[in-house]
């Protein structure tokens, strides 16, 4: 048994090139953020990032995808063909990015994930630097932490409406003033 | 080469009541980064709400604190930011990986070649691209002169808003040369994107290693130059001796990278502990000092300055001799053909239409990179779904996270230490905002 399966919460685990991530069930974060604070010794958490999969993979992607070590023939996608991405449990992902004051700079990326309007339990009281984090993710992408003391829009002013990282947020959405006043 | 101390341990750190000695937390109860207003001073008349910012001098850019004033004690502040919110995590997304590196550069503009690394960093670790060693190389030098020069900016403004205006024109006289050695290499004083996605944008010029011998070996009497102005200068110590303390627990709660944590004597520092590029192979001290106070702050940058001059002094030997090295890697599907062959070569012209209109393609997958800027750990968190534009990519932004320390280190401050505080977190708005 890994040391992640002890996590509170523990949905599963997989390795990548700089950090592992563990999936957690979004209810028991707060409790998976404790024990890895408490158990693991990642004394930091560095960052707080959502990300939105709208439409993630509904179109596909293809062409040639360069590497230094040539290209591999048996990934579609190196050959011009189609390929679709992995498919997401739900719309957003939230990550908390821990670090381990300790030799080697141990990382782990906890995750979770939550639909629309799923609220998301706060870690405010196990990392502090996490209110600024949350409050960011909830100005940008709406995601809403559940027991966070002061939740208030922190980049965007504070009458702004919508999310502008979610996907459907339009581009160039914002209205030129004076521009119908003729 | 390891962190020599074990790190206090956060555990059950906040909320902890303060006890007067510091042994416990300074952390705000409630809101850990905004000081709220002591009960018994709430109804009474004497407090004073006043605006500091968001177009105060003092405020590196445009920060905004209310600030709550009992008499000149500091009784109740929160920061209020986002003024220089632009959008960059948006606009990326719209962008093809080598439009995309020119937007990092402009996040924390006044540290823009390290915000540069770590974008590329990323990109080139989900494409698993092998870059080549005089890149590596270079890009060291590059990234040590930007933290000299954001080292500078902090020390010469810092001073100012303190009174030691003279301090502002000694080290914009340094800065100025680390600009004109940018310049040099890059065709740009600032912002210069130089670092490409496979190495750098063009060959390194042969004027550049004896102007830059001639900077590592003016900057160290440079330093003296600063010590001698403020080191023993009774009012610059009064002013940042004790004042806005941060234990190395808070510091470690409130998630401080950088320069602010080893001036609280935490021993930690990226290019050591995590090296990137080839930081294992040059020798450097990293600088701790305990106090945690503003004049901690000061001592570290002042110690990494002349460090970064060793650095780049090393970066130096290495590089003259690597005159005719390939300074990008050779990967046609991701990095430009060489500009001439597109006269003679219909296949690098294709090439090159391709990169430039449709981009290259990243392999799917989700990436954080940090490397540590002159601010403290920058990182790019990064995620393709395989196709020539980033999913989402989001910048770790050391400013931002420096600034929510502002209200335990104003702890029983004075308005006049404000000035003093908000300074030796260096923060930069445009790293804050994004």
């Amino acid at each position: 048994m890994s040391e992640w399966q002890r996590l509170p919460g523990y949905v599963s685990h997989k390795d990548g090139p700089e950090m592992p991530t563990v999936t957690i069930e979004t209810g028991r974060i707060r409790q998976a953020c404790e024990h890895a604070r408490d158990e693991l010794g990642f004394d930091v958490c560095v960052d707080v990032v959502a990300t939105d999969y709208l439409d993630w993979g509904d179109k596909g992607v293809s062409g040639y995808i360069g590497t230094a070590s040539g290209r591999d023939l048996m990934h579609p996608m190196t050959q011009g063909l189609q390929a679709l991405p992995e498919l997401k449990p739900k719309r957003f992902s939230i990550s908390y990015h821990l670090l381990a004051l300790r030799q080697g700079a141990p990382r782990a990326r906890l995750q979770c994930w939550a639909d629309e309007g799923e609220r998301v339990p706060s870690v405010i009281s196990v990392w502090p630097t996490c209110d600024w984090h949350e409050r960011e993710q909830f100005d940008l992408m709406g995601i809403v932490f559940d027991g966070h003391p002061n939740l208030e829009r922190l980049l965007m002013p504070e009458d702004w409406e919508g999310h502008p990282l979610r996907k459907d947020y339009p581009i160039g959405g914002e209205p030129v003033r004076f521009s119908d006043e003729e | 080469m390891s962190a020599t101390a074990t790190p206090p341990s956060t555990r059950g750190s906040w909320p902890v009541v303060d006890d007067g000695q510091y042994d416990g937390s300074r952390i705000p109860a409630r809101v850990p980064t905004t000081l709220a207003v002591p009960e018994e001073l709430r109804e009474s008349q004497d407090v004073l709400q006043v605006n500091f910012g968001p177009n105060h001098p003092s405020t590196h850019g445009v920060l905004r604190l209310i600030v709550d004033l009992h008499g000149e004690e500091v009784v109740g502040v929160s920061a209020v930011i986002g003024y220089l919110h632009t959008g960059f995590e948006k606009s990326m997304e719209s962008k093809t990986y080598w439009k995309g590196v020119t937007f990092p550069e402009r996040i924390d503009y006044v540290g823009y070649q390290n915000n540069g690394l770590v974008y590329v960093l990323a990109v080139e670790q989900l494409l698993e691209l092998e870059v080549p060693t005089k890149a590596k190389w270079m890009r060291m030098l590059l990234c040590e002169l930007n933290r000299i020069h954001s080292h500078l900016v902090f020390l010469g403004t810092s001073a100012l808003e303190l009174g030691a205006i003279s301090m502002f024109w000694y080290c914009f006289r340094e800065r100025e040369m680390v600009l004109d050695l940018s310049e040099l290499v890059t065709g740009q004083r600032m912002h210069t994107r130089y670092f490409q996605i496979g190495g750098l944008a063009e060959d390194i010029p042969q004027g550049f290693f004896p102007e830059c011998r001639k900077f590592v070996e003016w900057m160290p009497h440079a330093l003296d130059d600063y010590k001698g102005i403020l080191d023993r200068n009774e009012i610059w110590l009064e002013r940042t001796k004790g004042i806005g303390v941060l234990s190395a627990r808070d510091a470690i709660a409130l998630g401080q990278t950088g320069p602010n944590l080893r001036a609280s004597g935490v021993d930690w520092d990226l290019r050591r502990d995590q090296p990137y590029l080839h930081y294992e192979q040059v020798d450097f001290q990293v600088p701790v000092y305990p106090e945690g106070d503003v004049y901690a702050r000061y001592r570290v940058r002042m110690d990494e300055m002349a460090e970064s001059t060793k650095i780049v002094r090393q970066c130096l030997d290495k590089l003259e001799r690597m005159e005719g090295m390939p300074w990008i890697a050779d990967d046609r599907k991701v990095v430009l053909p060489p500009r001439e062959e597109l006269h003679t070569s219909m296949e690098s012209l294709i090439h090159h239409f391709k990169i430039v209109t449709e981009g290259f393609r990243v392999p799917e997958g989700e990436i954080y990179v940090a490397v540590e800027s002159p601010r403290g750990e920058s990182g790019c968190y990064l995620v393709s779904d395989g196709g020539p534009k980033p999913w989402r990519i989001h910048f770790r932004a050391p400013s931002f996270v420096a600034l929510e320390a502002t209200a335990t280190c104003l702890h029983h401050a004075l308005v006049a230490d404000l000035i003093a505080v908000v300074g030796s977190l260096d923060a930069v708005m445009g790293d804050t905002d994004r």
